[in-house]
């Protein structure tokens, strides 16, 4: 059952018609939504399971659902850091022991000391530069007066965010790049029959073959006496950029290319002109193929970035994990445990965060995701 | 009028410096004792602050973990960053296109890097690092081999064990049709003349190297095939059994020790007594833009170098608490303890004192000699890095245009001035010439004159003569 009201209705005239127009026998189950002003609401869920043949007389379906969505992932977990505990102990690697979950979480705490540790470190270096500046006005009245970053080392929460803004920079500027161009391929065939084998081409080289032409092009190229950014921040972008830009581009252009052909023809009725036509038809029906090839493309990004920090040793968590390695002390496997949970938690953020952004964009709010 | 005044003073005082590193420059080229400079105007601000310096994982760049951490690079107005890098190459390249404003480099790189063994770039160095510190480990099971060779003396192995003992197991290999494979760090890197030395004077040929005809693999001939691995990676190469043996800095051949995968069988101060190891590198055209900089670095590099050897190696394990920190060496303490303290540690429990196992400052360690220039050229030479012979006179206009003796010696002399350092623990500048007098201490008794390059490079029965061609 479909519930559809509205009052004033301006732009949603279009949705609307779209709307009744893919209705089937399908969503006719499951959907029941109220369209006012604008605004979708979605209507309380019990409503749906009038049907009744998953409730339980004895336990609401409330605490059934409640129990079931957490108490498994916890069993899962639990069953894991027992693999993982149990399994530890038994290898003997030339650092030691295996870290267990004890000892990553050792790791975990000296870590975050170390961090505050160089906090400490940090005021201190800036309240001797200030000592030293002043010093030196008195004997040099011209000087300019310059504060230096603090030189110390980064701390791993430091790396981490170090990735963060790479790996999203990086991303974003795929994003920008492909969704426009995705959409170009993807409503003219000429196009993308041009495109595709370029498309085909790149998209299964593994970052760790571009790696040495982009940092080889980016010392060539980018070269300025005070540069805005870092080179290795630059080679890391770009890496990212090359490497991520791929579903998005083939996700758009198949989500574009597959605008159902009733929509088509709507647009077409309406004489819509091709710019609302892209932004009115097109882009909402793409939407959730470009979702889906944006949350590829964050999860490429992300281990790309390591990968390409570890091997061009520029600043982030993988350079981190290649620098324990190096170390070779008998905390290295620990920090390197710590980070590969912590790089996997990021990237399991992303995608929750990727998956948000899709279910706000998203017009059709019933589909399901993840 | 007293702030004009005192600004006119301030650049006269900067040309006056000027005029000096000119007269210092000459000097350097010139054959005249190096240091002719006359007394020195205070060295001027530095030119840039914000330094990245690169390094290697080693216990060996334990000067400049102490001037940062100690402050010494702070106490010239210079805020350094400190940066690992991933190996040797790396680290030299990036210094070259600029992005390290300077780096602790092996001494052969200044050197191979000036003359166009691989990249051709101008480095220099005014500040040599240490002194010993590598060592040659094998792996167990070759040690176990070894060992039924080496003299005992009260159950222990006597030292310095020679390559006369590995020889028989090369050639076991070599029967078997298996090749005998080391590891050593880059091919123009103290160690791996170091590691050609000692297997040399055991009648074990190294391999020679033949760029003019394009062969860099320095395998030719070779009864013992040597070939780059970077220092860190060492032990757990050895480990895989890609390699038999190695030949590498602290504290790699300790990690071996503890790791229990291999048996460090000679240090380098048996091999050399007192060589020379690491020196502080820059690009040619980076000290030209920033002398005054170059010269801070240097002043705040002595005092770090002072520090770590003052009151008999009291402040050691300080430094190795330092060095144990993830961002610079990062091994354990325990590891780094065993050869900075003044002790090496063998095969596992067989300690011996080895108190100049690393020198930093005393027998003037820190002093860039041109003979040391010379004694790495006559070893590139020897082994067909250099494929042409050359004159003496060409080993010593190499040897002045990349080591500076002249910068440091503006360094020291300001410190002295300040009262930080001492006079009598530096060479004499004014009649300084460069030149150690002729150094015996090698495991093969051969006599190195840096004055004779040629005639030396003679004295070998294994290597290129001074008029061989391959």
């Amino acid at each position: 059952m479909t519930l559809l009201a509205y009052e004033n209705s301006h732009t949603l005239e279009v949705f609307l018609i779209i709307r009744c127009l893919i209705m089937n026998p399908f969503y006719e189950r499951t959907k029941i939504e109220v369209f006012m002003k604008d605004k979708t609401v979605r209507l309380p869920r019990s409503l749906l399971s009038l049907g009744g043949n998953i409730t339980d007389e004895k336990m609401p379906i409330w605490i059934q659902e409640t129990i079931k969505a957490i108490m498994l992932p916890i069993a899962g977990l639990l069953l894991f850091l027992l693999i993982w505990g149990t399994g530890a102990q038994n290898i003997n690697t030339s650092l030691g022991k295996f870290p267990g979950p004890t000892q990553a979480l050792e790791q975990f705490n000296s870590l975050m000391s170390e961090h505050n540790n160089e906090r400490i470190k940090e005021e201190a270096f800036y309240q001797r530069q200030d000592d030293r500046n002043s010093e030196r006005l008195a004997l040099d009245p011209n000087y300019q007066i310059k504060v230096r970053r603090y030189t110390g080392k980064p701390t791993f929460i430091d790396q981490t965010f170090t990735s963060l803004i790479t790996v999203l920079t990086g991303f974003i500027l795929a994003s920008v790049i492909a969704i426009p161009f995705g959409i170009m391929i993807g409503l003219n065939k000429n196009i993308y029959a041009a495109a595709n084998p370029i498309i085909q081409l790149f998209k299964p080289v593994s970052p760790l073959a571009w790696l040495p032409l982009v940092t080889m092009v980016v010392s060539a190229v980018y070269t300025s006496d005070d540069p805005l950014f870092a080179k290795s921040f630059v080679t890391s972008v770009i890496t990212v950029l090359v490497c991520s830009i791929w579903p998005t581009v083939i996700n758009t252009a198949v989500g574009t290319a597959a605008v159902s052909q009733d929509l088509l023809n709507v647009s077409k009725v309406l004489r819509l002109k091709p710019m609302t036509h892209v932004f009115k038809v097109v882009i909402p029906s793409a939407i959730p193929m470009v979702f889906t090839g944006l949350r590829l493309s964050l999860g490429i990004a992300w281990m790309v970035l390591i990968a390409a920090e570890m091997l061009a040793q520029n600043p982030g968590l993988g350079k981190f994990v290649w620098d324990e390695f190096q170390n070779g002390s008998s905390n290295s496997l620990g920090r390197i445990m710590v980070a590969v949970l912590v790089i996997g938690f990021i990237g399991f953020l992303l995608d929750r965060v990727m998956l948000m952004l899709q279910r706000m964009f998203s017009w059709d709010k019933q589909a399901i995701l993840r | 009028m007293i702030k004009n005044s005192s600004l006119r003073l301030n650049t006269i005082r900067r040309s006056i410096m000027r005029s000096t590193l000119a007269i210092a420059a000459g000097a350097a080229l010139s054959l005249s004792p190096i240091t002719s400079i006359s007394a020195l105007a205070k060295t001027g601000y530095a030119e840039k602050e914000e330094l990245k310096i690169g390094f290697i994982k080693l216990t060996d760049m334990a000067p400049l973990a102490i001037a940062y951490e100690k402050g010494f690079f702070e106490d010239e107005g210079l805020y350094v960053t400190l940066e690992a890098q991933a190996n040797w190459k790396v680290l030299l390249d990036r210094v070259i296109d600029g992005q390290l404003d300077g780096a602790h480099m092996l001494a052969g790189q200044p050197l191979g890097a000036t003359m166009g063994y691989g990249t051709k770039a101008d480095i220099i160095t005014a500040f040599s690092m240490d002194l010993n510190g590598n060592a040659i480990t094998v792996s167990n099971s070759v040690w176990a081999e070894m060992k039924k060779n080496i003299p005992h003396k009260e159950g222990k192995p006597v030292h310095p064990i020679k390559a006369d003992s590995l020889k028989p197991i090369i050639e076991s290999y070599k029967d078997a049709g298996k090749p005998f494979k080391m590891g050593m760090v880059f091919p123009v890197s103290t160690h791996n003349y170091e590691l050609r030395y000692w297997l040399a004077a055991g009648g074990i040929h190294p391999g020679y190297y033949a760029p003019h005809k394009g062969d860099t693999s320095g395998q030719i001939d070779a009864d013992a095939l040597l070939s780059v691995t970077p220092p860190p990676q060492m032990p757990a190469t050895m480990e895989a059994g890609t390699i038999d043996g190695y030949c590498v800095g602290e504290p790699w051949n300790q990690q071996a020790v503890f790791k229990g995968i291999g048996v460090p069988v000679v240090t380098d101060y048996e091999i050399w007594k007192n060589n020379p190891e690491k020196v502080f590198g820059v690009s040619q055209k980076w000290a030209n833009k920033n002398p005054n900089t170059h010269i801070r670095i240097v002043k705040a590099m002595i005092r770090a170098a002072q520090w770590l050897d003052a009151n008999n190696n009291a402040n050691r394990p300080e430094a190795v608490k330092i060095l144990s920190q993830s961002n610079y060496v990062g091994a354990d303490y325990d590891v780094i303890a065993n050869s900075m303290t003044g002790t090496f540690e063998y095969e596992k429990g067989d300690k011996r004192d080895v108190p100049d196992f690393n020198v930093f400052f005393r027998h003037n360690a820190t002093f860039p000699y041109y003979s040391d220039a010379i004694w790495y050229l006559t070893q590139m030479r020897r082994w067909g890095q250099i494929s042409e012979p050359k004159s003496d006179d060409w080993y010593k206009d190499l040897a002045k245009k990349v080591y500076r003796p002249d910068i440091y010696a503006s360094a020291a002399k300001e410190l002295i001035a300040e009262g930080k350092v001492k006079m009598k623990d530096f060479p004499n500048f004014i009649s300084e010439t460069g030149f150690r007098s002729p150094q015996k201490h090698f495991i093969d008794n051969i006599v190195y004159d840096g004055n004779q390059p040629n005639t030396y490079l003679d004295k070998f029965s294994i290597g290129l003569k001074a008029k061989d061609k391959l």
